[in-house]
């Protein structure tokens, strides 16, 4: 009895901290979005674009729904020093590389990654595809995006890219895939027809990341679909962010040889804010991990990808 | 008979309009699915559709039947068919021989999408004629045939948007798409027989 008492006190204190904590997280929040300076909006043929300033940080972002997330953000102090979970969850991506010549991003947003690609590989050439000509525009004004030297910023579909690529016979050592915006999914882009013509352009030992969902049916959705298409995946997950990280690797690594890669990438990647160790701590976990998304559930394919529905769903 | 006309009438824009939608989805994995996407499918459309209403009125001319009709519908989904089996090498075709994606979705929805939508363009003035019997009335009944149609055609466009694309695959719709005409081609074609037999009788 009396440790119940005790026990129900205790859940009682963690209740009254765990409400304190989130009215002041609540609280923090609001005030930064009120603080928020719009710097930039227009309207593209895309999206809404929004530049917004609060403290250092600088935000790209494409709905004016305040409850959308940001697509990129630069810390104008430390531009190196990347802001969003998924965004270094992304670098993660390089453990599985060696040296890459050929580096594809699709969806450019800010050019945060393009740009650390450029620094950490600089005499990789890199491709970005971008389908709204607005948004690199924006990003070259606004968020010191220099394409020169080494990246190519193509401002079209990525599908009807890809298919191009394929028949010019383009192979990439690094794919990232990053083009959606959270409000509405460009459906052709997350078919498995549209995942095998990716990995066609990856060669032998390449490796491909992609920045996903990770809530609503679509998630099952979709893991299914990259299932369907990648024979394995490992889905990289963190508490802290809301998004998920599909990670197909180039090579093979035991435990410990990826363990060792954290340790080699852990003084490269300090500047961008990437904790590279911790990360591969949580790979070696998650890559064990049975699927948690529903395996029976229906690929995603050309004839089928009702996915803005399924968000909604 | 009027108002199997009606019904027949709505079934033909149920199905142009839900053929337009999907059209979006058939290009996407070509030429993607920005603004120019549908304006070349939209652009299309309409065009086939005048040329549609320009032959179906001239078509009505001539001793007009519901047999003419019906035959309408079943050569409409006998064109629209092939799109299940040759949309896609025929998208591969015109997107290794066109670059530019405005002018590929262009050329491809002209191939796709021409023919079967000119085919459903002539229900509606073919539908009018066989209404209309007095001039003074003409207009009443050209108005309410439009009603019905372009009623079918904001109903075809709501359910293949919302419903159709989340429970089947495009070819299956297409395919539902064909039956459909199929089925309302037959059933003119039986009414007329059955209006044929009475007239013997009589």
């Amino acid at each position: 009895m009396r440790q119940y008492r005790k026990d129900s006190l205790t859940f009682r204190y963690r209740l009254v901290v765990r409400c304190t904590l989130i009215t002041g997280l609540m609280t923090l929040l609001l005030s930064t979005a009120i603080h928020a300076e719009i710097v930039h909006r227009e309207r593209s043929l895309y999206s809404t674009i929004l530049v917004s300033k609060s403290g250092s940080n600088l935000c790209l972002q494409f709905s004016v729904r305040r409850d959308q997330r940001n697509q990129s953000c630069m810390n104008t102090r430390y531009p190196r020093r990347m802001v969003f979970a998924y965004t270094k969850m992304t670098m993660a991506s390089l453990m599985f590389v060696d040296n890459p010549s050929n580096i594809l991003v699709v969806g450019l947003g800010g050019g945060t990654l393009p740009v650390a690609f450029r620094e950490l590989f600089p005499t990789a050439s890199i491709d970005a595809v971008e389908i709204d000509p607005a948004v690199t525009r924006v990003a070259k004004e606004y968020f010191d995006f220099n394409p020169e030297p080494n990246i190519n910023v193509f401002d079209q579909d990525a599908r009807v890219w890809t298919k191009r690529a394929l028949t010019k016979d383009k192979r990439y050592d690094l794919i990232i895939l990053d083009a959606f915006n959270g409000e509405y999914i460009p459906e052709h882009l997350m078919t498995s027809e549209y995942l095998s013509e990716t990995k066609r352009l990856l060669t032998s030992t390449g490796t491909l990341a992609a920045n996903t969902f990770s809530v609503s049916k679509l998630y099952d959705h979709e893991s299914a679909t990259y299932a369907a298409v990648f024979d394995q995946f490992i889905n990289f997950q963190i508490p802290e962010s809301a998004n998920r990280l599909v990670v197909v690797p180039g090579k093979e690594l035991t435990d410990q040889e990826l363990l060792d890669a954290a340790e080699d990438w852990a003084t490269r990647l300090k500047p961008y804010n990437v904790p590279v160790k911790k990360y591969a701590r949580r790979l070696v976990q998650l890559r064990k991990k049975a699927p948690d998304w529903n395996v029976n559930a229906r690929v995603l394919t050309d004839q089928y990808s009702p996915a803005n529905l399924l968000q909604n769903d | 008979m009027v108002n199997l006309t009606y019904l027949l009438a709505f079934t033909g824009g149920f199905v142009i309009m839900s053929l337009e939608l999907l059209g979006g989805r058939v290009l996407a994995p070509y030429f993607g699915s920005s603004i120019y996407v549908w304006g070349s499918i939209i652009s299309v459309f309409m065009l086939s559709l005048s040329i549609g209403y320009l032959v179906g009125g001239k078509l009505s001319v001539t001793r007009p039947s519901f047999a003419r009709f019906g035959t309408i519908f079943i050569v409409g989904a006998i064109l629209l068919y092939p799109l299940v089996l040759y949309a896609q090498p025929l998208m591969e075709w015109v997107f290794n021989a066109i670059e530019d994606p405005r002018f590929g979705s262009l050329v491809a929805s002209m191939i796709l999408f021409c023919i079967p939508t000119v085919i459903l363009g002539m229900i509606s003035p073919y539908s009018v004629r066989l209404v209309v019997e007095t001039v003074s009335k003409s207009g009443e009944i050209a108005g309410r045939l439009y009603f019905v149609s372009t009623l079918g055609s904001a109903l075809g466009t709501l359910m293949t948007s919302f419903y159709f694309v989340l429970w089947f695959e495009i070819n299956t719709i297409l395919t539902m798409l064909s039956l459909t005409l199929v089925l309302a081609g037959v059933t003119a074609l039986l009414v007329h027989q059955a209006g044929q037999r009475a007239t013997v009788v009589n």
